[in-house]
């Protein structure tokens, strides 16, 4: 396998321009002599099937909930990033690029944060005029306003609700090409494999959630755009439903996984409340502009809040960090909330979380104000919690919310596969060891809009126009495999259900591969996961048949990958000797307690090449080089 | 807390169901709706019976994926919420809780508790969009809009698609559900060139579909997570009848 990142020649500037004139293009007129499969239909999947449906190109699009509106993407609350620069506040395209590079801690690739920073402002123009109804100003000009602690505000929002309405923006335009007949949506239906031939991505299999029935569908190229895999940890901010087999067939047969322990621990989340917890709700960052971070000093403090006197209240990031206080970023409030948990200093019924308090913001500025900025938050955190943030102090913790690793896909997001291409959260490519605020959606957007109709053309018109017929024996071969598998666990018959292994992987997962890494951690779970996973394939029980809506298998099939997938993540944690963006390796930080990165032997992408069920993955590194955003350490002290 | 539960049990479309009667036990006041449910779906699968199918994705009341008929009240008792952000203490020990799929001709069971909404989907794609090539766009600053259109657009976009508006409806109409995508359209001038035909095609869709008509019963508003206004439905109205005669004098 080799990696060879395809960056363009030329300045930086002019990269994506001389990529976008370095492509072939395919001909007006022969255009719907090409079939192109979308898997997902989130910001990434929806915004490149409407764009090729709309070229003209035959798209089929996949998703697994039972329209495409419902992706997750839909959840993403605080906004979008572009360099727009509407508020004269000295933002630019170099500064959104330079942020986003030195945000991932140097781990990302130069040339491609560029074209995000570069796109950024199109995504913005597209967006309006599909009728997304950002927060505008009385003048009638859109706002913005600053988030995750950018020093600019470059931030478009919609309410609470951005991702919401991009979404539904991608949505509707992929609505109107299925109108048109250009793209064929099949929803409530999961890809289960991908289909090689002659070493290229021709196809799917996919099993229809309805019926059970499992079918193949050819095509020119593949487009995956599947999102993240932070439901690994099974407690995550993520939908039930979002999983990794899609990425994981891909990498299963070919397709490098990079970086798979960078994820990103997300701070101030409600913290799970009993065993029966499904998943976590993410109250926005935003909070955390006027709220406090505490705990109690004593650990096992047995008084409520309120009755704890201020002397003996640890505001502990405002100690550690005086000059960004609460406001550090994501992964060090959430390394530190975890530290003061651990010591026994946690808060709530659970001893799980930390406060976040707003009395003396409430006594500065008032209730009114604090519910002007907050009120939806305290609404939404009462509903869950049963408790009023105005009188008592939320309680947060950090929780698994984003995976900034993925498949490695080179400058026109192909994968080490030809012709399958990986889009938004599912690549590795843009946000590094670490992403900031209102980036994800920007990247999903930019990726499916204005960076895959550019580069996939330049594959189609290499391949030709010749169709990939299903009846090849390679796509028989496959759903044999796919419906051996399901059959597989249907037959089981254990006694175990597919969320208690789900919980129990979750927290091996959260344990070693969590904030905080270090060698002896991850050793273990390298060791108990293979034997949960043999387990699972002893004990699990998967009710009824395949044939049916069938829940169970459905998540079973996703747990098995999951459990695959665990395994790579705590082998790619326990390589990375070297603390970066949110991963933490507990031996190498500096003296004061923080991450410390080690340029000279990690500044590359590790990306894994399966090699078999039973055998080691082989790496591969990319060569990173910084020549436009000079390397430096961060500092928040 | 323990409950008695009456839960909708349908094998598939053409099955004609039944209520089965459960019994949840030792429930936490914290647990969510759905979480409850999880819960006795693990304890059927471990005494080999099978779970209840029920559809959820975000549990957090942004998807539009979750949504069932509790005590009658399409996604429960609680206000301007969906099914997955109704906790177990708005229920009380010892309490009956029947549990039903949305019920409507245009939403078909598919088993259990899940429900087909492809109709939604199907009305989307006859006009609820604006029409702009990627790309296309002029600058998003070109055109100001009045912050009061922009937020009022806003307030019908925040729609998210569940179907609880067709549930509660005694005519089964998805006029709310309309109304919602033409008025957040409808208000802004991108949207205006298509108006007409969006609000005559996708009402006729709707009307395909064998959703039924309103007739101002509320019910709609009542349960609809989002609390989007009747006023919607009014102002369409109002478009309706302009757009029909306008293409009539054409």
């Amino acid at each position: 396998m080799e990696l060879d990142p395809k960056v363009p020649s030329g300045p930086i500037h002019q990269k994506w321009d001389q990529r976008k004139f370095e492509l072939k293009l395919v001909n007006p007129a022969n255009k719907r002599k090409y079939d192109i499969i979308v898997v997902g239909s989130g910001l990434a999947g929806a915004a490149a099937a409407a764009s090729l449906g709309e070229l003209g190109y035959n798209v089929k699009c996949f998703c697994y909930q039972d329209s495409a509106r419902r992706a997750h993407s839909i959840a993403a609350q605080g906004g979008i990033n572009a360099a727009k620069n509407y508020q004269n506040d000295g933002d630019s395209i170099w500064r959104l690029f330079f942020d986003t590079v030195k945000g991932g801690d140097f781990r990302s690739r130069e040339a491609n944060v560029y074209r995000l920073a570069q796109v950024s402002n199109n995504i913005i123009d597209q967006c309006v005029a599909q009728g997304v109804p950002f927060a505008r100003e009385y003048g009638g000009l859109l706002d913005n306003r600053s988030f995750g602690g950018a020093q600019v505000s470059r931030t478009f929002y919609a309410r609470g609700q951005t991702g919401q309405q991009l979404l539904l923006g991608a949505y509707q335009a992929l609505m109107k090409q299925v109108g048109l007949g250009t793209v064929e949506m099949f929803t409530r239906s999961e890809m289960l494999d991908i289909v090689l031939i002659d070493g290229h991505a021709k196809g799917i299999v996919v099993r229809d959630m309805v019926t059970g029935e499992v079918t193949s569908h050819a095509a020119h190229a593949v487009v995956l755009a599947t999102g993240g895999y932070s439901r690994v940890f099974f407690l995550s901010t993520n939908a039930m439903g979002c999983n990794v087999t899609a990425a994981w067939r891909a990498h299963r047969r070919g397709a490098a996984f990079a970086n798979p322990c960078f994820t990103q621990i997300h701070p101030t989340c409600i913290p799970s409340s009993g065993d029966y917890q499904s998943k976590l709700t993410l109250m926005s960052e935003s909070l955390r502009n006027d709220g406090r971070i505490w705990v109690p000093q004593q650990a096992g403090e047995a008084r409520v809040a309120n009755d704890i006197p201020e002397g003996e209240r640890d505001y502990y990031l405002e100690r550690l960090y005086p000059s960004f206080g609460n406001l550090t970023p994501r992964d060090i409030a959430s390394r530190r909330a975890k530290e003061v948990v651990d010591e026994g200093r946690g808060v709530g019924e659970l001893r799980n979380g930390v406060f976040l308090d707003f009395r003396d913001a409430i006594s500065r500025l008032g209730k009114g104000v604090i519910e002007e900025r907050y009120g939806n938050l305290f609404e939404m955190y009462e509903r869950i919690t049963g408790e009023n943030p105005y009188q008592v102090p939320m309680r947060i913790y950090p929780a698994p919310h984003y995976t900034m690793g993925g498949l490695w896909v080179d400058y026109n997001l192909e994968s080490t596969i030809p012709g399958l291409y990986v889009l938004g959260e599912a690549n590795f490519s843009d946000h590094g060891a670490n992403r900031l605020g209102a980036s994800a959606l920007m990247q999903g957007l930019a990726d499916g809009y204005f960076v895959i109709p550019y580069t996939i053309a330049d594959y189609l018109a290499r391949v030709g126009p010749a169709r990939t017929d299903v009846q090849h024996p390679a796509f028989d071969d496959v759903k044999r495999e796919v419906m051996g598998r399901n059959a597989m666990l249907l037959n089981v018959n254990g006694r175990r259900t597919v969320d208690s292994f789900h919980r129990e992987l979750g927290q091996i997962v959260w344990d070693s591969c969590g904030m905080a890494r270090n060698r002896q951690g991850l050793e273990r779970a390298l060791q108990e996961i293979p034997v949960l996973r043999e387990r699972f394939w002893k004990e699990v029980r998967v009710p009824g048949n395949g044939e049916e809506l069938n829940q169970s298998l459905e998540k079973a099939g996703r747990v098995a990958d999951f459990m695959e997938l665990a395994e790579l993540m705590c082998r790619d944690a326990l390589y990375r000797e070297e603390s970066c963006g949110g991963h933490f390796r507990e031996e190498s930080q500096t003296e004061e307690g923080e991450a410390k990165r080690d340029d000279e032997r990690f500044t590359h992408v590790a990306a894994w090449e399966w090699t078999g069920p039973d055998s080691e993955p082989r790496l591969h590194k990319e060569p990173l080089t910084f020549e436009h955003v000079p390397l430096s350490q961060r500092s928040y002290k | 807390m323990d409950l008695i539960l009456h839960v909708w049990r349908q094998a598939g479309p053409t099955d004609r169901g039944q209520f089965v009667r459960y019994e949840a036990k030792g429930i936490s006041e914290h647990a969510s709706f759905l979480e409850m449910l999880d819960i006795l779906n693990e304890d059927l699968i471990e005494k080999g019976e099978e779970p209840i199918a029920f559809d959820s994705d975000c549990r957090e009341g942004i998807c539009g994926m979750c949504g069932l008929v509790i005590n009658r009240f399409p996604h429960g008792p609680q206000h301007g919420a969906a099914t997955c952000q109704l906790h177990m203490r708005h229920f009380q020990d010892g309490d009956q809780i029947w549990i039903e799929p949305w019920r409507a001709k245009a939403f078909p069971v598919l088993k259990d508790l899940v429900v087909d909404r492809g109709a939604f989907d199907r009305i989307l794609q006859v006009g609820g969009f604006i029409s702009v090539r990627t790309g296309a766009a002029p600058d998003a600053n070109a055109i100001p809009i009045r912050k009061e259109h922009a937020d009022l657009s806003m307030d019908a976009a925040s729609c998210i698609g569940c179907g609880a508006c067709v549930a509660a409806c005694p005519n089964a109409s998805a006029m709310l559900f309309v109304s919602a995508k033409v008025g957040q359209l409808g208000l802004l001038p991108q949207g205006r060139p298509e108006h007409r035909e969006r609000v005559l095609r996708m009402i006729a869709q709707h009307d395909e579909e064998g959703f039924g008509t309103c007739t101002n019963h509320g019910e709609c508003h009542a349960v609809c997570p989002k609390e989007i206004s009747l006023d919607f439905i009014a102002r369409m109205n109002r478009d309706l009848f302009g757009s029909a005669l306008a293409a009539s004098s054409l």
